[in-house]
C-alpha cells in the first residue's frame, strides 16, 4: 500500500481547510450559533419540552448531524472536483496510486474536517443548552460512520459533477431539505398520519434519530433500523466508487 | 539494448468514435531523447496518457522497463515523470508544499536536499515559498517541470514543453534536458516546434492522424529525406532555362535572375559539378552561389504531405 501517496493527499486536504478556516470552520459554528437563536429561542418558548427533553438540546443532534451531512459532502466533492477542474486530477492519475488509497485519502480527509466540525458545534451547543450525551461510544460511531458515508457520497458527486452548478445542485436540493424535513427540529411522532408514514422514507430520518439515541436515549425509529440503514447507504456508496473506478467514469477517458 | 518503453498493438477509440490511435508500435531506447513530431490532434497527448494510465487504451499493451502499464501499473508508474502540456496546478499551494507533495504522492519518503536540489536546478528556489498562483507563466512552467522530477523518474515525459515559452527559458529548458540524459533519464517529448526536435532529439517519430508514419535517427532522417539546395545568381536574367539544362529539373525566379537546383543524397540526379559545366556549356554565367541543406521542419512538411 502507498500509505506516503494516502498522507500526502490527506495532509493536502487538511491542510487547506486550515488555509480556508473562516469558511471551513467558523462559517458553520456561526450558522449553528444562529440556529440556536431562531429555533432555540423563538420557537423553544412555545415548545418547551418533546419526550421530555428540552426543545433547545432536542434540536442539537439534528444541528450537528445538518452540519456534518452538508460539510461531508461539500469537502469530498470540492476536494476531487477541483483537481479535475484545473487539470492538475493528471498527477493523481498517472502516480502510483489505487483507487482504495485515492479513496481512503480523500475521503478520511474530508470526513476528518466534518467530525472536527461537528465536535465544534458540540461544544457551542454546549454554550447554550445543558448536554447529557448518554451513549458516548454510539455518538462518536454515528458520527463517523455518517461522516464517511457522507463523504463517499460527496466523492461521488465531486466526480459526477461537470460544473460547479452541478457540485452543488445534489446538497441544496436533495440532501438540505431531506435533512431539514428529517426531523432536525422536530420529532417525527409530532407529524400527522400521512406525513409521519411519508417521512419514513427520508433516509436522514434513521440518522438523526439514531444520532439523538446517542444523546438522549430516546428515537423516533429504532436504533437498529437506524444503524442497519446508516449501514445499507455507506455500502450503496461504497459499491458505486467501486464501480467509478472499475470503469473510469468521467476520471479515465 | 532492451527498449525502456514497449507500446505494441495500441489503438484508442474514444466513446464518441472518434478514433485518437491506430495500431501504434513503437520502442523507446533506454537513455535516449526521442521526439514525437505530429501536427495538431495527431495523437501526441493521447499516447503519452495512455502510457501515464490517464486515459485508458482500447486495444494493445504497454510496458515501462518491462512492467505492463495496467497489471503492475505502481513499478511502471512510479518511473514515470509527466509534464503535461497545460500549466495545471493548484494556485493556492506553495511551490514547496505542491513539489513535496508529488513527491510523496510518487511514495517516495521526504527529501528536503533532493528538492532543493530540484528547485535551484530550476531557479525556482526564490520562490519556495511563494504561491503558485503568484508565478510568471514560465516559472509555473518549470513548477510542473520541479513536479515531475520530484520522484525522481528514469523516463520523463515532456508534452510541448515549450509552447508559449519565451526564448531565454527555453534554452534553459534544452540544457536541462541534456543534463537530464547524462544522468541517464530517458525523455520523451512531444512538440510542433520541429527546431525543438533538430536541437535535441536523438530520434524522431512522425505521428499523424494516429498512425506512426515514421521512426528514424535524427542524423539517418535528414542524411535520408534531407534535400539540399543551390540556388544561382544570374549574371543576365533569362527568359526561361536553356534545353540543354532541362534533366536538372532547374526552377527559375520569375524576374529570371536565380536558378534554384534541389537535390538529394538518394536521388539518381547527376551532380552538382556537372551542372556547372552543363551551365557554362550553354552560355550561363553566375555571379555568386548559395547551397543550402532543408531543416527537419521542412522533411516533415513534406512527410505530412505525402500521407494520403
Amino acid at each position: 500500500m502507498n500509505l506516503r501517496a494516502v498522507w500526502a493527499i490527506y495532509r493536502v486536504e487538511m491542510a487547506r481547510a486550515f488555509r480556508t478556516v473562516l469558511q471551513s470552520i467558523i462559517s458553520p459554528v456561526i450558522s449553528t450559533s444562529l440556529y440556536f437563536v431562531v429555533f432555540g429561542s423563538a420557537i423553544g418558548s412555545r415548545i418547551t419540552e418533546i419526550d421530555g427533553i428540552s426543545y433547545g438540546a432536542f434540536i442539537v443532534p439534528g444541528l450537528i448531524m445538518l452540519s456534518l451531512l452538508t460539510q461531508s459532502i461539500s469537502n469530498a466533492s470540492f476536494a476531487i472536483y477541483f483537481p479535475k477542474f484545473v487539470g492538475s486530477i493528471y498527477e493523481l492519475l498517472s502516480a502510483p496510486v489505487s483507487y482504495l488509497e485515492i479513496v481512503i485519502a480523500y475521503v478520511g480527509g474530508a470526513a476528518t474536517k466534518s467530525i472536527i466540525l461537528g465536535l465544534i458545534i458540540l461544544a457551542t451547543a454546549s454554550l447554550f443548552v445543558p448536554l447529557h450525551i448518554e451513549h458516548p461510544f454510539w455518538m462518536l460511531s454515528f458520527l463517523v460512520l455518517t461522516a464517511v458515508t457522507f463523504s463517499l457520497f460527496g466523492f461521488i458527486i465531486g466526480i459526477w459533477a461537470k460544473s460547479f452548478e452541478q457540485l452543488q445542485l445534489v446538497p441544496l436540493l436533495i440532501v438540505t431539505p431531506l435533512t431539514f424535513l428529517g426531523g432536525s427540529f422536530y420529532s417525527i411522532h409530532m407529524l400527522p398520519g400521512i406525513w409521519k408514514t411519508i417521512t419514513l422514507f427520508n433516509p436522514v430520518v434513521y440518522l438523526i434519530s439514531g444520532f439523538r439515541w446517542s444523546f438522549y436515549g430516546k428515537a423516533d425509529v429504532s436504533v437498529g433500523v437506524s444503524l442497519g440503514m446508516t449501514l445499507v447507504f455507506l455500502a450503496v456508496c461504497i459499491a458505486i466508487v467501486a464501480w467509478i473506478f472499475r470503469t473510469g467514469y468521467r476520471l479515465r477517458n | 539494448m532492451p527498449s525502456i518503453l514497449a507500446i505494441s498493438g495500441v489503438s484508442k477509440t474514444y466513446a464518441t468514435g472518434f478514433t485518437a490511435l491506430k495500431e501504434v508500435n513503437l520502442d523507446i531506447q533506454r537513455g535516449e531523447i526521442f521526439a514525437l513530431l505530429g501536427p495538431n490532434g495527431a495523437g501526441k497527448t493521447t499516447l503519452i496518457s495512455i502510457v501515464c494510465g490517464i486515459v485508458n487504451r482500447s486495444s494493445g499493451t504497454v510496458t515501462v522497463d518491462g512492467h505492463d502499464i495496467r497489471k503492475d501499473y505502481r513499478a511502471a508508474r512510479s518511473l514515470i515523470g509527466l509534464v503535461p502540456q497545460e500549466l495545471t496546478i493548484d494556485a493556492f499551494e506553495t511551490v514547496w508544499a505542491t513539489v513535496n507533495y508529488s513527491r510523496g504522492l510518487f511514495g517516495k519518503p521526504p527529501n528536503p536536499a533532493f528538492v532543493e536540489k530540484v528547485l535551484r536546478d530550476l531557479s525556482l528556489w526564490d520562490k519556495k515559498d511563494a504561491k503558485a498562483i503568484t508565478l510568471s507563466g514560465g516559472m509555473k512552467r518549470r513548477l510542473m517541470i520541479a513536479k515531475a522530477l520530484s520522484h525522481e523518474p528514469r523516463i520523463l515525459f515532456l508534452d510541448e514543453p515549450t509552447a508559449g515559452v519565451d526564448v531565454e527559458l527555453r534554452q534553459d529548458m534544452w540544457a536541462m534536458v541534456r543534463r537530464l540524459r547524462e544522468d541517464g533519464v530517458t525523455i520523451i517529448l512531444t512538440t510542433h516546434y520541429i527546431e525543438e526536435a533538430e536541437a535535441m532529439a536523438d530520434r524522431v517519430g512522425v505521428i499523424s492522424r494516429g498512425e506512426i508514419i515514421l521512426v528514424e535517427g535524427k542524423a539517418e532522417l535528414m542524411r535520408k529525406l534531407g534535400r539540399k539546395q543551390m540556388t544561382l545568381e544570374l549574371r543576365s536574367p533569362l527568359d526561361s532555362v536553356p534545353d540543354g539544362l532541362s534533366r536538372y529539373a532547374l526552377e527559375l525566379s520569375p524576374d529570371g535572375s536565380q536558378l534554384t537546383y534541389t537535390y538529394d543524397n538518394q536521388s539518381d540526379r547527376p551532380g552538382v559539378a556537372s551542372l556547372i559545366r552543363d551551365l557554362e556549356a550553354a552560355g550561363v554565367q553566375f555571379r555568386d552561389l548559395d547551397t543550402k541543406n532543408s531543416s527537419l521542419e521542412e522533411i516533415f512538411v513534406n512527410l505530412l504531405r505525402q500521407e494520403p
